[in-house]
């Protein structure tokens, strides 16, 4: 156990609500985690229009390493330890490209795009009673979800169908096109990487929606938008009323770990579309109305059901984004976030979505900005000894329990009011029993809230 | 301007009319006269500065992030930069408050083309900032600039950045290029 006197199950008490500081900046607990989380999860690794043609690879990560994710020449994806099992050198030194093999700058070991070891040139005959087939990159398990891909290093996790529980239907939901076809969304070129003096974990939970009127403060006083570039509600009650969103958004869990910002279906919707942010690029506006009305008509009133899932351990959404949070050591984190449109959409609307995405996200993002310094204060400001002795305050409704979700719809979830700490804490809750358990059949969860 | 073995005086007049805007322009952000910076720009100004990827020697044409098709750092009108030093002026925009403290050294500067105009000019920028005690953030790279003539000075028509950097190794970037 960890180098403090404390169980996981006390760092992460849930009763109380609080979680331990040591969490987020202990060096033991951090190269826990590595091994029991990211060795046992699924993890987020790219999206298929990434490598849409055999032969095909763009590097990623699982945690702190790389892996190379290839479509092979039976179009099937493999994602792959990107390092030689001769002398551990570092295997594919480009972000992306198209390439049959990779071979080793060290000695020339080299391996196909299944990752199977297929040359050893120049050893004179020294490898004749090697067993070639045992030598190969080291493979995860795979699998693609509407094409997204993730992966696995543990053999014995559940499907990634199971792995996701009652969220299934949210992920699926935040994955299709506009006009809600199945395979209709693509990432742009681009993705945008950066590091971040914080601990993996604290972006990860969502959602955080107290944060919003007073992090980004500076967005509603200048432009009276809040952190999307919507047209913040002047109502009463201020500033903090004004981030309310919708009534309809709910705040949702799932026993998995899965946490998630869900607005329930509405016949009437007039900000679906981003109407909001569109309406002075009518193109767009008319773009996003018309795929609408397809989605109405494939999809019925789930058509506006609107959902960010984070899916445990490190994954998470803002709008039509996928952010990873690679953890970087205790105190530092690299961020990769992927930007997604319609794959058929016409240029002048992809062109126009990624100009409203440098807007507000990344590094250089009006919205994110503010998020990335307190998020680096936090962690300055905690990792001293004085500071590691207080807990953290994760108490918001904490005695209310969850509602179930709306039955006019059926939706999963453990669903709480939008203000409230609930998702924090089942996220910290299952990360306390990623920690402690031995194996997948004590982190089985017996019964998802489908 | 291109070496050659008689510069003429018009030349030399040029170039440290260009220098000189350069500084000037380097002097006003680091002073944080944003109002008096965004006063350099034209009206049709773009602001962008792409990505980079580590990509075979054979495909260098994929280097850089597509300009408008694929993301960007930054992709700017004269009317978003107005946008960013609106919000920098709230004083509740976290990241830069209080105030990085902020040194832009312009330096290499060459003139690629001048015509009647508009002149291209490459430079290489270090831009130095430090935040709060112990933050510092190193951005170096290259810029090329389309300066417009302005009565008997400059604005800035577009401005490419090239940060040599592929991931961003700072937490934001608050400052300009």
């Amino acid at each position: 156990m960890v180098a403090i006197d404390r169980t996981m199950q006390k760092l992460v008490d849930r009763n109380e609500g609080t979680v331990s500081r040591e969490i987020f900046c202990n060096q033991d607990v951090y190269d826990q985690e590595m091994q029991r989380v990211f060795l046992r999860s699924w993890l987020f690794v790219g999206h298929e229009s990434q490598v849409p043609k055999p032969g095909d690879f763009v590097l990623s990560r699982m945690g702190e390493e790389a892996v190379i994710v290839t479509r092979d020449k039976q179009n099937r994806v493999h994602v792959l330890l990107n390092s030689c099992r001769h002398r551990g050198n570092k295997l594919c030194l480009h972000d992306r490209g198209k390439s049959k093999s990779f071979t080793c700058s060290f000695h020339g070991w080299s391996y196909d795009s299944t990752g199977a070891l297929v040359a050893l040139p120049y050893h004179d005959g020294g490898y004749s009673e090697m067993a070639k087939e045992k030598w190969g990159l080291a493979s995860a398990r795979v699998e693609t979800f509407e094409g997204s891909i993730w992966a696995t290093w543990d053999k014995t996790a559940p499907s990634f169908v199971d792995y996701l529980g009652g969220s299934e239907l949210y992920l699926r939901t935040q994955l299709l096109g506009t006009d809600g076809s199945e395979d209709g969304a693509e990432v742009l070129g681009g993705l945008v990487k950066w590091r971040l003096g914080c601990n993996w974990k604290v972006p990860c939970p969502d959602v955080d929606r107290s944060h919003g009127w007073m992090t980004h403060k500076s967005l509603s006083d200048a432009f009276g938008v809040g952190p999307t570039g919507f047209p913040v509600r002047r109502g009463e009650g201020g500033g903090q009323r004004a981030y309310a969103g919708s009534p309809r958004t709910y705040c949702v869990a799932f026993p998995e770990g899965h946490t998630m910002g869900v607005t329930i279906p509405s016949d009437d919707d007039p900000n679906w579309g981003d109407a909001g942010v569109w309406a002075d690029k009518p193109v767009i506006r008319e773009y996003l109305r018309e795929k609408y009305e397809i989605r109405k008509r494939r999809l019925g009133t789930m058509a506006s059901l609107s959902v960010g899932p984070a899916i445990f351990p490190n994954e998470g959404w803002l709008g039509r984004v996928i952010r990873i949070m690679h953890p970087q050591g205790p105190l530092s984190t690299e961020i990769w976030t992927y930007f997604f449109v319609d794959r058929d959409a016409p240029q002048e609307v992809k062109d126009a979505l990624s100009f409203y995405y440098e807007r507000w996200y990344g590094p250089g993002g009006m919205t994110q900005q503010d998020d990335m310094e307190n998020w680096y204060n936090l962690t300055i400001a905690s990792k001293g000894p004085m500071a590691r002795t207080l807990d953290l305050n994760y108490q918001m409704r904490l005695s209310e329990p969850p509602i179930h979700g709306p039955s006019r719809f059926g939706l999963p979830g453990l669903f709480t009011p939008l203000y409230s700490d609930e998702n924090h804490r089942r996220f910290y809750q299952r990360w306390a029993e990623f920690m402690e358990a031995k194996d997948w059949d004590e982190l089985s969860v017996r019964e998802s809230a489908k | 301007m291109v070496l050659t073995e008689t510069i003429t005086d018009q030349e030399i007049r040029l170039h440290f009319e260009i220098e000189q805007f350069l500084y000037r322009e380097a002097d006003l952000l680091d002073d944080r006269k944003y109002e008096a910076w965004l006063g350099l720009f034209t009206e049709d100004a773009r602001y962008w500065m792409p990505m980079r990827r580590n990509v075979s020697s054979e495909e260098l044409e994929h280097e850089f992030t597509a300009e408008r098709h694929e993301m960007a750092w930054f992709d700017e009108t004269k009317g978003t930069l107005v946008d960013r030093v609106k919000q920098i002026r709230t004083g509740v925009h976290w990241a830069e408050e209080p105030f990085s403290r902020i040194s832009h050294v312009v330096s290499n500067v060459r003139i690629l083309e001048a015509g009647a105009e508009e002149v291209r000019v490459r430079c290489r920028f270090i831009v130095y900032r430090n935040r709060m005690v112990e933050e510092q953030s190193l951005f170096v790279g290259s810029r090329i600039d389309t300066l417009r003539r302005a009565g008997r000075s400059w604005q800035i028509a577009r401005r490419e950045i090239y940060l040599d950097q592929s991931v961003m190794l700072s937490k934001n970037f608050t400052n300009f290029f």
